[in-house]
């Protein structure tokens, strides 16, 4: 196994840093917070065009950058760094993992270069019923959260039919798609909720819809740790900043062992969590009957870490830390999002436990 | 002969397969059987008789440097060898500090003739090492210790005394840290010594620990004379030294392998819910969860840290946060074992060998927060020499030690 970058991936990982320092500073992040859509379309066509890191998994014949698992941790890591609003989760994880691994070379081969290049938006929606009438498939049910739903462009379904369940590609302008974008905790992260009554779909080839389900998964699970290694990474910087300079008592409070040691147990997690991060991405990529129990172990492992980090990060600041202004609660709303969003704590150990052989 | 055909890295890859497979091989062949029932005393030869075939083998300090008695081989070795020896139990307690601190410190900081003398024979288990630091009053803050050494011509004379040294009792060497100047503030009056442990005027007495049983000692020093070549590294530089060799041992206690048997370990206390019938039970299987995954981290932060080391990166004091996050797992694993094992944890059935293991893990538990540097001082150390952090105002910095009234010096020197 490798737990470390290559000098390529870190090379990634500094023009990343770079472009997002520049395109999308923190007040930069506020402003479109504020818009019609949440995020910088701009900024999204740019990553896709010109970084080319929204098809690092896609391969080169699709019109993606051949690379892999940990090039695309990396981006993740920078994007829960900086907390930038953008579909990434949605639509270069989720959209793009489905399509990876569905048997559909047809469907690939329409879905994969826009998404790639930016030019579309894709996410992924569970629960909906898939039923053959009027001479196609189609779908209903009310589906939420969609991660990005709001301003996706394409939805990959994972739906009940009445042979098992299957996937399915839906256009969200085709008739029969109602969208609502729900009010979020996380305000750098939309969410809708999708009616669906008689929507037409198109189902995607592929012999086994679960397996699909389960891979994709476990790569969403690598994906959003990364995110939260990269936001417990920033927490941790501003924090240990702020207590450099913070004076009371007539002391910087980084000199009180109180704030000392709370920020060096969070040190030491992120430390944990980034080695368990490099080892499930290193999994994804090379290792894939590893890639479910070591994906399993980020989850358990990053999710509550993130919180404590964030949770830790505002309380250290004191009351600034619980001001609107602050970046702090930011961190504190996304992580704890990414707590529950794709299953509880419980749900996570259980997995876990499945897995381990208990 | 054929040409290879493999990439460097493909090369590379068999080669470590084939060292995996002839470390597998050596293990299920040459581990005593029983050990661990014998007594320390008896353990001490039956220990070093396998240690030397280790290192015959090829098996011991694999990453050492080959010009002083190592391996030379890269992390990725020590690695495979790692894996293979987490399946096994194996009877080297008594080379822990030698091998984790002792030995490495010698490489950094011994004269070549020091390397050339110490390090083979402790790689090979035919001498045994112990760390001679802590005193009575001089724990934490180890730079206040009174245990002096004074020039007489060439040669030390050694006074004092040194407490809860682990393995001083079969140890033939020891690294002692001495004061050699108390005129100066505290961390630069300091020397590091080697110690023959069998030299006169060393005496040692066994401690009972809270486990009940006796592996850390007191030391006293009667006017114990040492040649000047004991120096390791330089006069007055002891506290150099001492740093050199904490770091060490911090990597060495944070990444040291866990046994998958280990009695405190998710794998055995998921076979003993599996046994005693609360495997099924939700909140246990989420206790187990947790656990394996903390393991995890903490293995894979150790591998992390080797890697990074090769490629050139140092742990430096990054070997605390490993230090840190064992100690802090133990105490999960510790809360983990009672919601399992419940009454079997604190009441057994005469010669129910299991059980008693159980209960001698959970009595050390609190050992690793406390040796090596409690967690308190771990945790200052990641703040300061990691993060950065303003240092605690220190009182006696620039005190010349002997104008000492602050601290733990309650009589002139
Ligand atoms: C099993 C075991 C094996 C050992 N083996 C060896 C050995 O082989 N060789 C050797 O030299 N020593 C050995 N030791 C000694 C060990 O290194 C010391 O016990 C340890 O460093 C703590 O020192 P102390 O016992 O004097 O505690 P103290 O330093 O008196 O600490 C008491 C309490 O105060 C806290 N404290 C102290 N200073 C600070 C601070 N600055 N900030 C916050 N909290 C603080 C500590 O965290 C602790 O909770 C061993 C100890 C044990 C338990």
């Amino acid at each position: 196994m490798r737990l470390v970058l290559t000098g390529q991936q870190e090379d990634l990982r500094t023009a990343v840093r770079d472009f997002l320092a520049d395109q999308a500073g923190p007040e930069r992040v506020r402003d479109v917070l504020e818009t019609a859509d949440g995020f910088d379309r701009v900024l999204w066509r740019r990553a896709g065009a010109e970084l080319g890191v929204l098809g690092l998994v896609v391969a080169e014949e699709h019109g993606g950058a051949g690379a892999g698992h940990v090039e695309r941790s990396v981006v993740a890591e920078e994007l829960g760094a900086t907390l930038v609003p953008s579909p990434f989760l949605a639509s270069a994880v989720l959209a793009v993992d489905v399509l990876n691994a569905v048997d559909d070379v047809g469907m690939r081969e329409r879905y994969l270069p826009p998404l790639a290049a930016g030019e579309l938006i894709g996410t992924v929606a569970h629960g909906a019923e898939a039923a053959e009438r009027d001479g196609g498939w189609r779908l209903d049910g009310r589906l939420a959260p969609v991660i990005s739903g709001d301003v996706a462009d394409v939805v990959l379904v994972h739906a009940a039919t009445p042979d098992g369940t299957g996937w399915f590609a839906l256009d969200t302008t085709a008739s029969g798609v109602h969208r609502t974008t729900l009010r979020a905790l996380d305000p750098t992260r939309r969410l809708a909720r999708l009616d669906l009554s008689g929507a037409r779909a198109t189902r995607l080839d592929t012999a086994d819809p679960d397996a699909v389900r389960s891979s994709v998964d476990d790569l969403a699970a690598v994906a959003l740790a990364a995110e939260q290694v990269g936001g417990m990474r920033r927490v941790l910087e501003m924090t240990t900043e702020y207590a450099k300079v913070r004076v009371q008592f007539g002391r910087r409070i980084g000199s009180y062992q109180g704030v000392k040691h709370a920020l060096a147990d969070l040190h030491g997690s992120w430390e944990q969590a980034v080695s368990v991060l490099r080892h499930a991405a290193w999994a994804a990529d090379e290792d894939p009957d590893e890639l479910p129990i070591a994906a399993a172990v980020a989850q358990v492992f990053c999710a509550p870490a993130a919180f404590r980090a964030a949770a830790d990060g505002v309380v250290l600041h004191g009351g600034i830390g619980y001001t609107w202004e602050h970046d702090a609660h930011l961190y504190y709303k996304r992580a704890k999002t990414s707590e529950v969003l794709f299953g509880s704590e419980r749900d996570r150990r259980l997995r876990l436990a499945d897995l381990m052989g208990v | 002969m054929t040409e290879p055909t493999g990439s460097g890295a493909a090369a590379e890859a068999a080669s470590l397969g084939e060292f995996s497979r002839r470390a597998g091989e050596f293990l299920d062949s040459a581990i005593p059987a029983n050990w661990s029932e014998l007594e320390p005393a008896e353990l001490i030869p039956v220990a070093r008789e396998f240690q030397a075939a280790l290192y015959d083998a090829g098996f011991a300090g694999i990453t050492w440097p080959a010009e002083y008695g190592g391996q030379g081989a890269t992390a990725a070795h020590e690695q495979a060898f790692r894996e293979q020896a987490a399946g096994h139990d194996l009877p080297t307690g008594p080379f822990v500090i030698g091998l984790g601190m002792c030995g490495p410190t010698l490489v950094d900081l011994g004269t070549d003739r020091q390397r050339e003398r110490y390090v083979r024979p402790l790689l090979r288990g035919e001498e045994i090492w112990c760390q001679l630091f802590s005193e009575p009053d001089a724990g934490s803050d180890v730079a206040s210790l009174r245990t002096k050494a004074v020039r007489d011509g060439e040669d030390w004379i050694v006074t004092g005394q040194k407490v809860w040294t682990s393995g001083a009792r079969h140890a033939d060497f020891g690294a002692l840290l001495a004061r050699t100047d108390p005129d100066v503030p505290k961390h630069a009056g300091l020397t590091m010594f080697i110690v023959d442990m069998r030299a006169p005027g060393v005496a040692v007495r066994p401690l009972r620990d809270m486990t009940g049983r006796s592996p850390f000692n007191e030391v006293h020093f009667d006017q114990v004379r040492l040649p000047a070549d004991a120096v390791l590294g330089e006069v007055g530089a002891g506290w150099r030294a001492a740093v050199t060799m904490l770091g060490h041992e911090r990597v060495s206690l944070g990444g040291a392998t866990r046994r998958r048997d280990e009695p405190l370990g998710a794998a055995n206390l998921a076979r003993l819910a599996r046994e005693n019938g609360t495997a099924a039970v939700p909140q246990v299987r989420a206790e187990l969860a947790g656990l394996h995954a903390a393991e995890r981290a903490l293995e894979l932060f150790s591998v992390r840290l080797r890697q990074e080391a090769e490629s050139g990166t140092p742990p430096g004091a990054r070997g605390s946060v490993g230090k840190l996050g064992g100690a802090m797992l133990l105490w999960q694993a510790l809360h983990a074992a009672g919601e399992i094992a419940g009454t079997d944890a604190v009441a057994w059935e005469p010669g129910d060998e299991a059980a008693e293991e159980l209960a001698v893990a959970i009595n050390a538990v609190p050992a690793s927060s406390i040796a090596g540097g409690t967690n308190n001082v771990q945790r200052n150390i990641i703040g300061e020499r990691i993060l950065g952090l303003p240092k605690e105002p220190q009182v006696d910095r620039d005190v010349p030690f002997r104008d000492l009234r602050v601290g733990t010096q309650r009589e002139t020197t």
